[in-house]
């Protein structure tokens, strides 16, 4: 069911297992039928440890989303609430409670705290006078959720905005608490390197928890190398370019939530020849994303340039496997045709599946707008005319074109030019608070405490240094045959992967001034490994990295990373880990701030 | 080795043996006669309270607690009320009950713990008799009262007081009763006399134990096995019954001949007894009486007291303690006269050997013929186990190891594991240490309670050496011995402070598990503040500290070390005690000195309650955030008029904070909100929220273009923004001729392009010619392509020389129009060819 999770360097099952196991043995808990209550946001990641028929096998008949007032009925003995710890859930909880007790008094109640328990809750529940009609209060330490062979993710969403805009560190205590849990399983990690203040906080609550857990020392040989913490923040410009790989599009265009995405129907529609109804589906097909697929996982990181050749050539092969069967004469050929018919089968929906993907991204790819938005981006990224007003966001405005949109191009011009003239600034963000609306001056303003917005103040502009040094930019990207991580945005190499492709080779110490130049600290840790846990390295085997995006990464972060794994002469292979998997619109949608108005 | 059953007793088919365990090193002399004696099974302590019912004040009785080897341990006067009974917890805690009820709990050293009370009632009924009780569920305490009542706490750490129902016609105190726990109940069996009942938590029922002899008239003594699953009864007749405690089976009955009832009777079993029995003890002589009828019988000379372990009984007197208990069979097998077991040749072998005699060959040959040598050497092993002297152990281990030279896959574990426990057993056997366990005791009370039971009685070396020896996580091991250590060291009064810190500090330095919060904590209790904040210095985890900060009002440390922790569920937790605990100045205060905590807060304010935000932000003179939150707030005001008021205190905020831009932006709303109120007020426009840009398309929309003409001007809208809205508004509205005026009205900032694709996307090709002449040059061909004129695209086209058109051109052509293509294929090469 999830083997895509081990075929990787690293076993990521064992993270999964270890999860299931413990929600078993937590379900076991609550002895007899139950029906467990669901705060919404949960169901995504939790998907991706268990399905439904795992609950299933411990007695869970009944599922429910979590809202005010009663409880919907269900014969079971127990109820459970998973939730997050937030005040206003405890309140809905409180009144499900309430309203249930008048009616019913057999059903046991029992709450289950993801990622962890909280006091202050409790002490919510107590308050509301219903903390005594719980069985159990327990916590589900779910903070890296295995999502891939590669992957994992948080999945916490708030993240960025938490650290960065609200000053509020729980994302990141869950992050050093997820990366003991890890290294409970995987190893102690003996180098840590970070860049950013984020990065640091995490390092040293990891540091201080180490010692915290002095005497159980665990003599697990390290399967991590390294680990690299690194801040969104340290490079915000990435993210807001668009991504140009495959899946990078998928999620720029439907958004890929929890592993699967939801698209449009009528592509998907006509499958089946000779069907007489000809209803077209109305649900959104919903596809799963991840290795499992062995043409997904081919594609996916390929520029989407290159994914139409990929297509047809894998056509080819499949057509020619079928054509083999007029090939087989014999009884033990047909035989052997017939056993690898349901892999040619599944190979050739995956197939029908993703030309009808590639199909509709090309459909948008190919559109103007698409290429003029991609033309601006790149001027900004190669630093062409960064220091004016714009006349493409000029227009989009006019047009009145997704807010998003403009935010990230705003945004996006500002970071490459180290702030825009106030001038420049402000006539900007008037044309935006007069185009959508005044409520919008709190966004900008979030945008602006989190840097991606700014006054220039010093008349230095030091991007393009960055640009140079770090060879951001890359004229000639080839987008068939990379042979550089730029093609992953057709010509821009994410900033965020140069910092791990340089820390790999030749270190960070060629690259001092530029490091100096980006926010934050940049530092390096070591952690002790127990005697007789060195690892004694075969000659050519990689090195194995753990990279820590600290409020989020982008699907095309990732291929570029699965790249420098591929290459040859890398000698290192990367293991990606988030807070959560975000694209620039996701990333700015986080970050905005709606008044809610009382005036219809 | 030839005396090793000189001691053994016959008992129907078995031996019953006294083993010597200490000379006792008290010194009670006739103390025991006439004293109130408590001593704990699994070779606990003994405490000892003479004389317990003198009560004249001037000469107290004296409350003495010994080791179970006689070592004093403390001692001191009864100062408190008529004492009924002495009973011992599982953690070797002191029960002392009194008459009025009250029960006090001392500590193995005599320093008094705390107290509870049997009830209300029994200070006025009084407690005639009481018994302490263990159980899976702790250690429990039984009393009869003078109004003939039974009360029961199963569990006195989680006290809960049950008053049992009433015995019919009982009067005083029943003649004897036992507590018996069965189905994880605790009842009461008693007899009145000629009458035998149980009582359990809601009825009293009468009952006959099966197949007692008619004659019997009452009975008069009874007691319950170790585990509650035996029970023995003793009759006025001078007959001993036993049975099932559930009165279900009858074992035997046999006549002792004595007509008084025994002043002890303990039953003597062990895990797999072959002949389990029941000792009696009367004032000169002690029985052992087993189920096949026979007896053995032993004068006693001293006062005695027995202790009823789960593998036989302990005698203990003024002089010397002994050990009571039936042989284990594997050890009657190797000792035995002329026994063949396996065993029992091994050890001869083993003999020979030494004595460097052939006849170990000829020994060892037999065990092997009979292939038995494996067996030979498990009974060696296990036998040493059994036995109390060292020098028994001794050379059944030899014997035993030499055996194993002869096995080649015989697993060693066994064999290690009982040398490294005997060696254990005899460390804590030693007359000042003083815990004589059996091996079988201690396996069932495991090495975790071993070493409990040493940290009580403060052996922290010895404990230590244990753990080390038998190689134990430090975590379960010599942690727990140094937690323990630690938390009776801050109770010496006697050393500062400083002194005890570091003494910790140095002793206990980072032990895994050893939670320097928890030694805090026990400080504190002893009234050692600062101490207790020394102590929590050393605590790496931040987290654990605060609760106790906090119980000690040390509130601005706990937060800072809630902060510290990383864990913001503790920082609000903290915030949240501040905040009641404080008055709000100082509360604001104390957040402001730390910036993660204020900014949680206002997370929390964020949500919860939107007022105490602005007082935040206002005692910090934030005004940019305040101005940000009256902003927010604005929205939620319902009527206009206090909209306005609040986005102009917003305004007065962004001026304070010196962001003109901001301040300017929300004038203009409040003039745009203004305005709208006073045209949806005119005309019913409905504006009132719309962004500027919404406002003017609705203008437009309804034909106002004065209105909409004004707020361009007076908000200095961008032409280029105005004029693609006037276009896009105008074409929408098909008003084809305002259009045209309207382009006609300046020089287009947009150019005519727009125009063009704006009319087209109305279908009107013919409105959109007109703007086609328009364009710039460079956007011609772009034009022409848009209302589909490919040869005027391709007359630009050729006209500006340009590759890229002509190809754009060319792409759009159909195959048919062959004509066309080639005249843009003859262009193209021209160029290309210059």
């Amino acid at each position: 069911m999830a083997a895509h999770l081990s075929y990787g360097k690293v076993n990521l099952n064992i993270l999964r297992e270890a999860a299931r196991k413990e929600l078993r043995e937590f379900l076991d808990k609550c002895a007899g039928s139950k029906a467990i209550v669901w705060d919404e946001y949960l169901t995504g990641p939790f998907g991706l440890i268990a399905q439904y028929s795992l609950l299933k096998e411990h007695e869970v008949e009944k599922m429910f989303t979590l809202k005010s007032g009663k409880l919907p009925s269900a014969d079971v003995k127990n109820i459970i609430f998973f939730v997050r710890p937030r005040l206003e859930l405890m309140d809905i909880i409180a009144e499900n409670v309430f309203s249930e007790d008048k009616m019913h008094s057999s059903r046991d109640f029992h709450i289950l705290f993801v990622p962890r328990r909280s006091m202050l809750c409790e002490q919510r529940l107590k308050e509301q006078g219903v903390l005594g009609s719980f069985i159990n209060i327990d916590e589900y330490i779910l903070d890296l959720i295995p999502y891939d062979g590669d992957l994992l993710s948080m999945e916490y969403e708030s993240a960025f905005r938490e650290c960065y805009l609200e000053n509020d560190q729980t994302s990141l205590y869950h992050t050093a608490k997820g990366l003991m849990t890890l290294q409970a399983l995987y190893g102690t990690i003996p180098q840590i390197y970070g860049k950013g203040d984020c990065a640091r906080h995490v390092a040293n609550m990891m540091l201080r928890m180490k010692r915290e857990f002095a005497g159980t020392q665990n003599q697990i040989l390290p399967v991590f190398d390294t680990l690299l913490l690194l801040d969104r923040n340290v490079d915000l410009l990435t993210p807001l370019a668009t991504q140009l790989t495959y899946e990078g599009l998928i999620d720029e265009i439907y958004g890929i939530q929890n592993g699967y995405v939801k698209l449009p129907p009528e592509k998907f529609a006509q499958k089946k020849q000779g069907e007489a109804s000809r209803d077209l589906p109305t649900e959104p097909k919903k596809l799963p994303l991840n290795s499992a697929e062995e043409l997904y996982a081919e594609i996916r990181d390929k520029n989407f340039n290159a994914v139409g050749t990929a297509l047809s050539k894998k056509a080819k092969i499949i057509s020619a496997a079928f054509e083999e069967r007029h090939n087989a004469k014999t009884v033990g050929e047909i035989k052997q045709f017939v056993s690898q018919l349901p892999h040619m089968q599944a190979a050739r929906s995956s197939l029908a599946n993703h030309t009808s993907v590639a199909e509709l991204i090309k459909d948008i790819t190919t559109s103007e707008a698409f290429f003029d938005n991609l033309t601006v981006e790149q001027e900004f990224m190669t630093g062409v005319d960064t220091d004016k007003v714009n006349t493409y966001i000029e227009d989009c405005i006019a047009l009145k074109d997704p807010l998003i949109k403009i935010l990230r191009l705003v945004c996006m011009q500002s970071v490459c030019n180290n702030g825009l003239k106030q001038k420049v600034l402000d006539y900007y963000k008037r044309e935006i608070l007069q185009t959508y609306g005044f409520e919008h001056i709190l966004t900008l303003n979030n945008l602006e405490k989190v840097g991606l917005l700014k006054p220039q103040t010093s008349s230095r502009n030091n991007y393009p240094t960055i640009r140079k040094t770090l060879k951001l930019w890359m004229e000639d990207a080839n987008e068939q045959n990379p042979n550089d991580i730029s093609y992953v945005y057709s010509g821009y190499a994410p900033l965020s992967i140069r910092l791990t492709q340089v820390l790999a080779r030749p270190g960070w110490r060629s690259i001092e001034e530029v490091l100096k130049m980006l926010p934050g600290p940049h530092f390096e840790e070591r952690q002790q490994l127990p005697p007789g846990l060195h690892k004694k390295r075969q000659q050519g085997e990689n090195r194995t990295t753990l990279v820590f995006f600290l409020g989020g990464v982008t699907y095309a972060e990732i291929a570029a990373l699965r790249f420098l794994s591929q290459m040859e002469d890398s000698g290192m292979e990367y293991i990606i880990a988030t807070t959560k998997l975000v694209n620039g619109t996701t990333w700015i949608k986080s970050l905005m701030d709606r008044p809610e108005s009382q005036t219809p | 080795m030839a005396f090793i059953t000189a001691n053994w007793n016959p008992l129907g088919e078995t031996f019953y043996r006294k083993t010597e365990l200490y000379d006792m090193t008290w010194n009670v002399r006739d103390g025991l006669r006439e004293s109130l004696v408590a001593a704990a099974p699994y070779g606990g302590p003994i405490a000892l309270l003479r004389e317990p019912h003198r009560r004249s004040p001037s000469s107290r009785p004296q409350l003495e607690i010994y080791s179970a080897s006689g070592t004093a341990i403390a001692s001191f006067p009864w100062k408190s009320g008529p004492v009924i009974h002495l009973g011992w917890t599982v953690c070797d805690e002191l029960l002392c009950i009194q008459e009025d009820g009250t029960v006090l709990v001392y500590d193995l050293f005599g320093s008094f713990k705390r107290h509870f009370s049997m009830g209300q009632e029994v200070v006025q009924s009084q407690v005639l008799e009481a018994k302490v009780f263990h159980s899976p569920y702790g250690t429990g305490v039984a009393i009869v009262t003078g109004s003939s009542r039974f009360t029961l706490a199963t569990n006195i750490d989680d006290l809960k007081l049950r008053r049992l129902p009433e015995v019919p016609g009982l009067q005083g105190k029943p003649s004897c009763w036992v507590i018996l726990t069965q189905d994880r109940q605790t009842k009461v069996l008693l007899s009145t006399g000629p009458e035998l009942y149980i009582l359990d938590n809601t009825s009293c029922t009468a009952v006959c134990p099966p197949g007692l002899s008619p004659q019997t008239c009452s009975i008069v003594h009874m007691c319950v096995s170790f585990s509650y699953r035996y029970l023995a009864l003793f009759t006025d007749t001078g007959h001993l019954w036993t049975g099932f405690s559930n009165l279900q089976e009858k074992l035997s009955e046999v006549d002792t001949k004595k007509t008084t009832a025994p002043k002890h009777m303990l039953w003597c079993r062990r895990p797999q007894s072959q002949q389990p029995s029941v000792v009696l003890m009367w004032d000169r002589l002690l029985m052992v009486v087993g189920q096949c009828h026979d007896t053995v019988q032993f004068p006693v000379e001293d006062p005695c007291v027995l202790v009823g372990e789960m593998d036989g009984v302990r005698i203990i007197s003024s002089a010397s303690q002994e050990m009571l208990q039936e042989v284990p069979l594997v050890c009657q097998d190797i000792f035995k006269i002329a026994s063949m077991a396996p065993g029992a040749l091994l050890l001869e072998a083993h003999r020979e050997y030494e004595k460097s005699s052939q006849k170990a060959d000829e020994y060892l040959r037999e065990i092997k013929e009979q292939s038995m040598l494996r067996e030979a050497v498990r009974q060696c092993v296990e036998a040493a186990g059994h036995e109390y002297d060292p020098k028994t152990q001794k050379s059944l281990l030899r014997a035993a190891s030499f055996g194993k030279c002869f096995l080649t896959d015989f697993s060693p574990d066994s064999f290690v594991q009982t040398c490294r426990e005997l060696r254990v057993l005899n460390a804590v056997r030693e007359s000042s240490v003083g815990l004589p366990l059996t091996h079988v005791q201690f396996k069932q009370m495991t090495l975790q309670v071993l070493i409990d039971r040493l940290v009580y009685r403060r052996f922290y070396p010895l404990a230590i050496e244990i753990c080390h020896y038998l190689k134990i996580p430090d975590y379960q091991g010599v942690s727990r011995v140094l937690k323990h250590w630690a938390s009776c060291k801050v109770q010496q009064k006697d050393l500062s402070d400083e002194a005890i810190a570091r003494a910790v500090c140095v002793k206990v330095a980072d032990s895994p598990g050893v939670s320097y919060s928890d030694i805090a904590a026990k400080a504190y209790e002893c009234g050692r503040t600062e101490l207790a904040i020394k102590l929590l210095d050393f605590e790496p985890r931040s987290g654990e500290q605060v609760p106790l900060l906090l119980k000690m009002k040390r509130s601005q440390l706990a937060l800072s070390k809630a902060v510290e922790s990383g864990d913001t569920d503790l920082v609000y937790t903290v915030v949240s005690y501040l905040k009641n605990e404080m008055n709000r100045g100082d509360f604001f205060m104390t957040l402001r000195n730390q910036p993660v905590a204020l900014s949680l807060y206002r997370q929390f304010c964020k949500l919860q309650e939107q007022d105490t935000l602005r007082d935040l932000y206002n005692q910090d003179d934030d005004h940019q955030e305040l101005a940000n939150y009256y902003v927010s707030a604005s929205y939620r005001e319902k009527r206009l008029d206090a909209r306005l008021s609040v986005l102009q205190s917003a305004v007065d905020e962004y001026n304070k904070s010196k962001n003109e831009f901001a301040a300017k932006a929300t004038e203009d709303e409040m003039r745009l909100l203004r305005f709208q109120r006073k045209l949806d007020d005119e005309k019913g426009a409905g504006l009132l929220g719309l962004s500027l840009q919404a406002t003017m398309e609705a203008l437009l929309a309804l034909g106002l273009y004065k209105q909409a003409e004004q707020l361009y001007r007076d908000f200095r809208v961008p032409d280029k923004r105005y004029w693609w809205l006037k276009l896009k508004s105008l074409a929408e509205k098909e008003e084809w001729d305002e259009l045209e005026k309207f382009s006609k009205s300046k020089k287009s900032p947009i150019g005519y392009l727009a125009f063009v694709e704006v009319c087209m996307k109305y279908n009107n090709k013919y409105e959109a010619k007109k703007y086609v002449l328009k364009v710039t040059p460079e956007q011609k061909v772009k034009a022409h392509l848009a209302i589909s004129d490919l040869e005027g695209a391709a007359d630009a086209a050729i006209e500006r020389r340009n590759d890229a058109e002509i190809g754009a051109v060319l792409a759009k052509c159909p195959t048919s129009d062959q004509l066309l293509m080639e005249k843009l294929n003859r262009a193209r090469a021209a160029i290309t060819k210059k």
